[in-house]
């Protein structure tokens, strides 16, 4: 009896992710729960609306901040806006000691492009092996990645620094790209993903057909686990956009900074020297950030699989 | 799914070839016996295990050789030798020297205690206010909740740079539109004053984690099977009751999780105190932080063994500490 009741239920649970059953099955949810009314909804209602004021409010200060010019910046209320000049701000942004801005945010897509291809090959190729085949040392590949979760990032950063100045690596852009390959977490994903997305009988029909193993995984599982795939690609772009400490140390020459160690040097020098460089921090965090905020809106899906998968980790 | 794949793997890899759970008639018409099918299944099986060398070889080079280095290096010192920079240097075995050291190390260790204190004020603030918005999101109309998420999620999506610059710049007293906010109150905050600075830190914390840790718990509670509200309902419970004693035992689990990956995260703060020390160098000193110290040590002073030893002892630290409070949370478990 519990049964029948429970299983329409997880049903629903699982398919969570198709806008349409979950458009349903919320309206069905709220039409059962007893939500909060009269009083106590303006309540929820307005500490809502704080509190998305609070999330969204210096966001909106940096949109505002990056159409004002120079000198408006400093004079005019921070909130609003005023004479739009956000045109001349990105070409001085762009323009600035010879488009360096640019040279910064083409250095990023190339870190964090190359390096979440190779990643997700790598962890799709792992995760894909791990699933689905029994040999020995699978369990010792486990548990080393399962325990490396458990290294924090701090203890990598100076013995990483010996090692890839002993490998020639330092101060080279494959210090940014090839580390970042190696992710176990996301080897973990795939295997996670791979278990479910990949039946073994058609890996025995596709044997019967005479395919080789690795002819499978390259023409059925990359493409059965396109999911995973984007998912790892996603979160690990996004982190290497974001990175900051590792270019910090393995990085020398300017011109092979990212963008976000780039601002960060114009935000030490802005403060300490006489030129003002604030109004490019701004108009260049706002660039930088664009891209961020429409990926993961646009491939929300993606990610917050991958959160989940983790969470439940 | 996935149970079912192991099942027929493990019964494919028995010696004694049974009729296949897949219903394919490899075993029993094979005519070689079954050293031959043995064989071939180890063969395949291990092209599928070369399928992670790649990782094995990229994860040996990047992960474990390092973390072997640091163990290494942690216990020899370096020493220039043939004084006026001359000559080469002298590597020597010194033991525990270095963590000794490390262990009485006045800076390092008021370096830990802030952000003990720091995380001990910021992480459950952070998890009470994420859990109340999650419960909050939970009781608002659905339609409305979506909308609300995105905006809360906005913080989320804003790399951890730009966040704190942004943050920077509200406080700041020149361009910022919080100094004269305040100001229309009569009160005069200066956000970077030694006093203010780690309430400043903690805001842009709370601000940064807030949406994302909010998700999770939400999450967590839409999959709180629904039938036991309607069942609490009706034993008479208040939405209130509700919240406190279906809701928020349903999201333990979550709750763990996200303090411990926000524990563990600021006891290696660095990003967001280096970038306040560019605007004020003489509240944010060099060692403020012990990730800032094994930085400084590393890459300024150049003692690369001593930092190394460091980064050993707050690894150990993260590591106690998480053991701790993972022991903590769940022991409370009714």
């Amino acid at each position: 009896m519990s049964d029948t009741t429970l299983a329409p239920d997880a049903a629903a649970d699982g398919t969570t992710r198709l806008p349409v059953r979950r458009r349903r099955r919320r309206t069905e949810e709220y039409s059962s729960v007893a939500e909060a009314r009269g009083s106590s909804r303006w309540v929820v209602l307005g500490v809502l609306v704080a509190l998305t004021l609070y999330a969204v409010g210096p966001l909106w200060w940096l949109v505002v901040a990056a159409t004002k010019s120079r000198r408006e910046l400093y004079t005019t209320n921070g909130l609003w806006f005023s004479e739009f000049n956000l045109w001349e701000n990105l070409a001085t942004l762009f323009t600035y000691q010879d488009g360096i801005f640019g040279r910064w945010l083409w250095n990023t897509v190339v870190y964090a492009g190359l390096g979440s291809l190779g990643l997700t090959l790598v962890a799709l190729a792992a995760g894909y092996g791990i699933a689905k085949y029994r040999y020995r040392g699978r369990g010792l590949t486990m548990g080393l990645i399962i325990g490396s979760f458990l290294i924090p990032g701090s203890l990598m950063i100076v013995p990483s620094f010996i090692l890839f100045v002993q490998l020639g690596l330092y101060d080279t852009m494959w210090a940014m790209i090839l580390p970042g390959m190696f992710g176990s977490f996301s080897v973990y994903l795939a295997k996670v993903y791979a278990e479910g997305a990949m039946p073994s009988e058609l890996m025995e029909a596709a044997r019967i057909d005479g395919a080789g193993e690795y002819r499978i995984f390259f023409s059925m599982g990359l493409r059965l686990m396109s999911t995973a795939g984007a998912t790892i690609f996603l979160l690990h772009f996004v982190a290497s956009w974001n990175t900051f400490m590792w270019p910090l140390v393995f990085l020398k020459g300017v011109e092979k900074w990212p963008v976000m160690l780039g601002m960060y040097s114009w935000l030490q020098r802005g403060i300490d020297s006489t030129v003002d460089l604030t109004s490019l921090v701004v108009t260049g965090s706002l660039v930088s950030t664009i891209p961020m905020v429409v990926l993961m809106i646009a491939m929300q899906r993606y990610w917050r699989s991958g959160v989940t998968i983790g969470s439940l980790k | 799914m996935s149970v079912n794949t192991q099942e027929d793997r493990a019964a494919a890899r028995e010696p004694v070839p049974g009729p296949p759970p897949g219903g394919r008639p490899r075993g029993g018409s094979s005519p070689r016996g079954r050293t031959p099918i043995w064989n071939w299944r180890t063969a395949q099986n291990a092209k599928g295990a070369s399928l992670s060398f790649p990782f094995l070889a990229g994860f040996t080079l990047f992960v474990i050789v390092p973390v072997a280095m640091a163990l290494r290096e942690s216990v020899y010192t370096t020493r220039s030798t043939g004084g006026l920079g001359f000559g080469g240097e002298t590597v020597s075995f010194a033991g525990l020297d270095n963590f000794a050291d490390g262990f009485v190390d006045g800076s390092f260790w008021s370096g830990m205690f802030r952000v003990f204190l720091y995380a001990l004020i910021v992480v459950p603030l952070t998890q009470v206010l994420s859990l109340a918005l999650a419960l909050l999101l939970d009781a608002a109309r659905r339609r409305a909740a979506a909308r609300f998420r995105v905006a809360l999620l906005l913080p989320y999506m804003v790399p951890g740079i730009v966040a704190t610059m942004v943050w920077i710049y509200q406080y700041s007293p020149v361009v910022g539109p919080l100094t004269p906010f305040f100001a229309f109150f009569g009160l005069d905050v200066n956000f970077f004053s030694s006093s203010m600075v780690w309430v400043s830190m903690g805001n842009l914390a709370v601000w940064s984690a807030l949406g994302f840790t909010m998700l999770i718990l939400y999450g967590a509670l839409q999959s709180v099977p629904h039938e036991i509200f309607e069942a609490a309902r009706l034993d008479g419970a208040s939405e209130l009751r509700i919240a406190w004693s279906i809701k928020v035992p349903f999201v333990r689990g979550s709750l763990v999780l996200t303090s411990l990956l926000s524990i563990i995260g600021t006891l290696q703060l660095f990003d967001q105190p280096l970038l306040f020390r560019a605007v004020t160098p003489e509240t944010i000193t060099r060692d403020f932080t012990p990730a800032m110290m094994i930085y400084d040590q590393a890459f300024q002073v150049g003692n690369l063994n001593y930092a190394t030893a460091l980064s050993v002892i707050l690894a150990l630290v993260v590591g106690v500490a998480s053991a701790i409070i993972y022991r903590f949370i769940n022991r409370e478990e009714p």
